[in-house]
């Protein structure tokens, strides 16, 4: 837009050209203005990269994988049955939410607008919503308060509420996306209305709602708040229902508020194995989009 | 899944309407429901349970609402509004108001929000308009990212290396510069602040508003922009004056979209606001949210009044957050309506 490339023009206008310069200077100001941005929301993601792996990459050994917190004041010690901890609750709360919140995606998907699927979907978006504290202090006042003790149950029960409206919703995209040919195929061939959508719409849309899953354990993997009243934490070995038990993000919240160097030290740590947890699981699902219905 | 899953195997029955029940079928049943002729037992049998499934979400939440209610209740019953005007917050008196803790929320909140939306936009605007797709791609990626990262970490990351900074860079400095002089920057500089809450809860923030904004920006059907090229305008006065207003709805929603994350985030502000009861001016003190006061206080909670004040913090936190949401896809969906036709 360099007008002296235009050759002076017959009518110069001085004062018109004043503006158009002005005006292409804003631009060009404004322009590089929405680059700063971008600039100034990827840098804290760069610098917290750099600090986990600064911080804690140090500390990441083959103790961490395997042993049990030492006590305060003692060096060493691991977060294995955190670890381990993290991975039955994400694997109780999709046990118990993966089912239903499919089940509701594909009765949203296929009674798309009836009066109560409207409600359904409505309520699940507004679930979505709901602050993760207060799903962890409904789950206190439900099973908690039932159990009379802070349980493994809780914890995956505080997980599923989480993940349930979450894997419902992408379930509904997923199973929308099916072609509808594919569908009257399966009606034309005769096939009762179940065994066309268990036989051959879900399975077409395996992948995208698989994904949807993914995404949604990732999430719940990495939340804290859920877990405060509900699996509680517990520094020992523990794998029964109705005890409490350890988890990644509950560590590294007790550890980053501790006075102890060693534990912040070992809270970096962690923090690094559950970031390197959720983007591994993240990146997975990422690839698994690339499928020919995902679009949007 | 199905009860009654028990197939012929080969061709099942086809049944449609005009047919006569298949000798041998479900010929009892088909007589209990006459009128619901399309479809054999099988298939009413899967409705009623994809039915059950998609109920279980509303029963769930209305059960929420209801667990939260009734432990709320004696509290809400004791107090009334006085709850939400009083600053008392004595455990030990048994003495509660929840002013301190909604004034916190929302005023980290709102300063988020002031942070974030600019940040937002003007990274939309960048990935849609002005990027190439070598660097878009990237970009975008980075942003996604931020949403994924756990905010436990967000705060673990806010602790040791954001509060240092804005303490000793930001806070200090402006402190004894202006300090006597503009409230907001008046008082000690603690780190552990409501700036730094407010600034730990923008950065979580702008993956979802700038996801949304670029969305409805994408959505700005392209003969607009061409219009606005054709007559003169430069790339910017073509995004400022034709695209932005004409998704200015849109980019409302992912706002408040942001707003509802904002108010309902617990580990990350936990961390770094401070975790004090007082009502400041000053964004340099310490500060209490809502999210906050549960987290830290829910599993220390003597005595039944005590729990069913947190109780009243959590329903009013769950109301709000659920006012806010509405709004916010209420805007989205007009957006995304107006766009698809």
């Amino acid at each position: 837009m360099n007008t002296s490339t235009l050759g002076r023009p017959v009518d110069t206008d001085e004062k018109a050209s004043a503006l158009r310069r002005r005006r292409n200077r804003f631009n060009r100001i404004m322009l590089t203005l929405t680059g700063v941005c971008a600039v100034v929301v990827v840098v804290p993601l760069l610098l917290i990269f750099y600090y986990l792996m600064v911080a804690g990459a140090g500390s990441i050994n083959l103790d961490f994988f395997t042993q049990l917190p030492a006590p305060v004041g003692e060096p060493g010690g691991g977060m294995a049955n955190a670890l381990l901890g993290t991975m039955f609750l994400v694997l109780l709360a999709g046990a118990i939410g993966i089912p239903i919140a499919v089940g509701a995606g594909v009765f949203l998907a296929e009674d798309g607008r009836s009066p109560l699927a409207t409600v359904v979907r409505f309520t699940a978006d507004v679930m979505n919503g709901i602050p993760s504290i207060v799903v962890g202090i409904f789950v206190w006042a439900w099973v908690v308060v039932w159990m009379g003790r802070f349980s493994l149950l809780a914890g995956g029960i505080a997980l599923a509420v989480m993940l349930i409206p979450m894997v419902t919703r992408t379930t509904e995209e997923m199973v929308r996306l099916v072609p509808k040919e594919l569908r009257e195929g399966g009606v034309a061939l005769g096939f009762t209305r179940w065994r066309t959508t268990l036989g051959i719409v879900l399975p077409a849309a395996r992948s995208g709602i698989l994904t949807g899953v993914l995404v949604a354990l990732a999430r719940i993997a990495g939340e804290t708040a859920p877990l405060l009243f509900t699996a509680f934490g517990n520094p020992f070995w523990e794998w029964r229902l109705n005890e409490p038990i350890s988890a990644l993000p509950l560590l590294i919240y007790q550890y980053a508020i501790s006075p102890y160097d060693e534990w912040h030290r070992l809270a970096w740590a962690a923090a690094l194995v559950l970031i390197g947890l959720v983007l591994a699981v993240s990146l997975a699902s990422r690839f698994l989009i690339r499928n020919p219905y995902r679009q949007r | 899944m199905n009860p009654k899953a028990d197939p012929p195997v080969g061709i099942p029955e086809a049944t449609p309407a005009s047919v006569s029940a298949p000798p041998g079928g479900p010929g009892p049943f088909r007589r209990l429901f006459p009128s619901r002729q399309r479809g054999n037992v099988q298939d009413q049998v899967y409705g009623f349970a994809l039915k059950g499934f998609g109920i279980l979400l509303p029963v769930l939440f209305l059960f929420m609402v209801h667990r939260i209610g009734t432990s709320a209740w004696p509290a809400i019953q004791t107090f009334g509004w006085g709850f939400i005007t009083s600053q008392e917050w004595n455990p030990v008196l048994r003495d509660f108001g929840a002013l301190p803790f909604i004034f916190g929320t929302i005023v980290s909140s709102f300063l988020a929000l002031a942070i974030a939306v600019p940040l937002a936009v003007g990274l939309a605007i960048f990935l849609t308009e002005l990027a190439p797709r070598w660097l878009a791609g990237p970009v975008a990626f980075a942003t996604e990212l931020l949403a994924a990262i756990p905010s436990v970490v967000y705060g673990l990351w806010g602790i040791f290396v954001l509060v240092p900074f804005l303490r000793f860079t930001i806070q200090e400095p402006l402190s004894r510069r202006f300090g006597d002089t503009i409230p907001f920057f008046e008082g000690p500089a603690y780190g552990f602040s409501m700036m730094s809450g407010a600034v730990i809860l923008s950065i979580m923030i702008i993956p979802f508003i700038s996801a949304v904004t670029r969305e409805v920006l994408v959505a700005v059907p392209r003969e607009q922009r061409e219009a606005a090229l054709a007559l003169g305008a430069t790339r910017w006065e073509m995004t400022w004056q034709v695209a932005l207003p004409y998704a200015a709805p849109g980019i409302m929603g992912g706002a408040i979209l942001g707003l509802g994350r904002a108010l309902g985030e617990t580990m990350a502000i936990t961390m770094v606001i401070g975790n004090r009861p007082d009502i400041s001016a000053s964004l340099f003190a310490p500060g209490y949210t809502m999210a906050s006061v549960l987290a830290n206080e829910f599993t220390e909670a003597t005595g039944a009044l005590y729990l069913s004040a947190l109780m009243e913090i959590a329903l009013l936190l769950f109301g709000i957050t659920i006012l806010v949401n509405i709004a916010a896809q209420f805007l989205v969906w007009r957006v995304s309506r107006r766009g698809g036709s």
